[in-house]
């Protein structure tokens, strides 16, 4: 029966892809292909690793309406990236290779959230507070940022400019494969951790007295979701809301919390909205850097819903 | 009600002075250079200071004391100290009417388009406050969280029409608080937050009032839904007076009356007057930084804001949680 669900999200995502690809092929079609399949490319692997990233994070955090965005992740990596702009100059910026930049941006995001994350799960605060705290943090990383865009000259913002928005035209295709890499095995990973998974939605209690090293276990977690977060930023800018639609969705579609089901559910619902979305965009409005701002505004009536109806229960 | 004890004047006198301080520290500050002896010899000098420098300072006075108070009177009827107009919905509320009147009528007069604002900001910041109330009391942090995914929802509609009609940086400009555009004659809309804060002043008895809940104040007879939608008016008039004239400036109607009710207590008539001075030296300060920390470039006061103000947010945040 369930199985069943999955199967046809399966075949949506490929339909989605399908039509991503043929939907007004002509021209060079060896060449538009080409194109057409390092940003599907591109795509799965963002829907994926948000998908999958939000649903550990509400899983570890124990709350159905909190994302690692939400709480300011990727604000955090991209006041980072404009740190280091500040710092080295933008043609200092430019000219480093980017793969080692990417590697030492996700490094330093994985150590922030941690650092940041870590000691409020430890303290057990209040959701409600700690969720305003991150919505606060990301409001101070963003506002960090655009100070230092204006204080650093305008050649160098023009370089920090792009990051700004989530584009899904200008897709990073040089960071394609080492992004692949790292989604893989982000993916990998937490398939792996399914099971201790399921434990830890218990609670920390439940967990701990069923041989669970909670802090550990959790730590680990976390470090994954901001890895994967990171991919994704990097690939295509900030989306604030996404990963919250695309949990939310899963969930209702598979009518389950267990990780060996929402896990799989959620990454090819994340694929049929992006992918699908895209493809819709590009060919029926004509105008495909839209569907940022639309999957934000739907998103965020998303959240309200969720704020509303789960305060009632 | 209030007593003049002498620590209360003293803390008085020593708030004026600095109000005054930050107030000649902004005429004299700027690319050109301007010094208070060469007003008194120079015309010209003269002529800046009336023209661009007090202009500017006044704005940043009036939109400073306004928001402040408009945060105030939000946090009195929403029952929640942690939400304020550009976190809740009536600044992007603005903002979207300024887009649509913009590119519905391109040539309307200012007041028109405040006008225009001003009545998307009323319509809503009521949605936003008809919701909070129906949030469960016991979770105060849902309300504010709310406010501001709710502001993001607004404000992702606007950006959305905007990106349609190829007017994306024009709405970037409106929604970034910025002073360096005020010259006389630029200015003068902002008046009318002076004559909202002296409303406020009159009606604040009842505000402190309404801050106890329907059932009291109504029990205490005061006209609830009358009251409500006077404060919800002032609110939003605040708000798009100072979107239209001057941007978006995040924060200052939350930092401020949250700082003045530790240090003031609760009492609406006797904490006006500091918060709407805290507001604006608040303001005023952080328009100096702007313009000192990268001359002779300017950096927007709502930029400069967005960085004091949410870090003095999530100050006052843990303290409070510290506390219990």
């Amino acid at each position: 029966m369930v199985d069943r669900r999955l199967l046809a999200l399966g075949a949506a995502a490929l339909a989605a892809a399908v039509a991503f690809l043929s939907i007004g092929l002509k021209g060079n079609i060896a060449f538009v292909l080409e194109l057409r399949l390092l940003k599907l490319a591109a795509l799965v692997q963002v829907g994926v690793a948000v998908a999958v990233s939000t649903v550990i994070f509400q899983t570890v955090t124990g709350n159905r309406i909190l994302t690692p965005s939400i709480m300011g992740l990727d604000a955090l990596y991209l006041f980072g990236q404009m740190a280091m702009i500040f710092l080295l100059g933008g043609v200092g910026y430019a000219t480093l290779d980017p793969q080692v930049k990417f590697g030492a941006e996700i490094l330093l995001l994985m150590a922030l959230a941690s650092a940041l994350l870590l000691p409020m799960l430890k303290r057990r605060l209040d959701m409600g507070l700690m969720l305003l705290a991150g919505v606060v943090l990301g409001v101070l990383f963003r506002s960090l940022q655009s100070l230092l865009a204006r204080l650093i000259s305008p050649n160098d913002f023009a370089v920090a400019q792009v990051m700004s928005y989530a584009n899904f035209n200008a897709v990073r295709t040089d960071l394609l494969a080492f992004a692949a890499i790292l989604t893989f095995a982000g993916v990998v990973a937490a398939w792996r951790a399914r099971h201790v998974l399921d434990v830890i939605s218990l609670g920390p209690d439940t967990a701990t007295g069923l041989g669970v090293n909670w802090m550990a276990t959790v730590a680990g977690l976390l470090l994954l979701v901001s890895g994967l977060i990171a991919v994704s930023t990097a690939l295509v800018g900030p989306m604030a809301l996404f990963g919250l639609l695309v949990a939310t969705l899963a969930e209702r579609i598979v009518g389950t919390r267990r990780h060996g089901m929402l896990l799989p559910a959620a990454a090819l619902t994340g694929i049929v909205t992006l992918v699908g979305g895209q493809t819709l965009f590009q060919h029926a409005l004509g105008n495909a850097t839209a569907l940022g701002i639309v999957i934000e505004f739907v998103g965020g009536l998303v959240f309200l819903l969720l704020l509303i109806v789960g305060s009632r229960a | 009600m209030i007593a003049a004890s002498p620590s209360a004047l003293r803390t008085g006198v020593i708030a004026s002075l600095g109000l005054a301080i930050l107030c000649v520290l902004s005429l004299f500050v700027g690319v050109s250079p301007l010094s208070p002896g060469r007003v008194l010899s120079d015309t010209e000098a003269l002529q800046l200071l009336l023209v661009s420098r007090l202009p500017r300072t006044l704005a940043a006075l009036l939109a400073g004391a306004g928001l402040a108070i408009a945060g105030l009177i939000m946090q009195t009827l929403s029952r929640n100290r942690f939400v304020e107009p550009a976190t809740a919905g009536t600044a992007q509320s603005a903002e979207l009417g300024i887009l649509v009147v913009t590119l519905l009528l391109p040539g309307a007069a200012l007041w028109a388009k405040t006008l225009v604002a001003g009545i998307a900001a009323l319509a809503g910041t009521s949605v936003f406050l008809f919701t909070a109330h129906r949030l469960p009391p016991t979770q105060p942090f849902l309300v504010p969280l709310f406010g501001i995914v709710y502001g993001g929802v607004v404000g992702a509609a606007a950006t959305f029409i905007a990106w349609q009609a190829d007017l994306l940086q024009f709405l970037s400009i409106w929604t970034n608080g910025d002073f360096s555009g005020v010259l006389r004659g630029r200015y003068e809309l902002l008046w009318i937050t002076a004559l909202m804060v002296a409303v406020a002043w009159f009606v604040a008895d009842r505000l402190t009032i309404m801050a106890l809940g329907r059932e009291a104040s109504i029990g205490l007879g005061i006209d609830y839904a009358r009251m409500m939608r006077i404060g919800l008016v002032l609110v939003s008039l605040i708000t798009a007076l100072s979107v239209v004239v001057v941007g978006m400036i995040p924060f200052v109607g939350l930092a401020v009356p949250n700082i003045v009710s530790r240090l003031k207590g609760d009492n609406v008539r006797g904490t006006l007057g500091w918060v709407a001075a805290g507001g604006a030296g608040l303001v005023l300060a952080c328009d100096i930084v702007g313009r000192l920390i990268r001359y002779p470039y300017e950096i927007p006061v709502g930029t400069v804001m967005g960085v004091v103000g949410a870090a003095l947010f999530l100050w006052l945040l843990f303290r409070r949680g510290s506390h219990g």
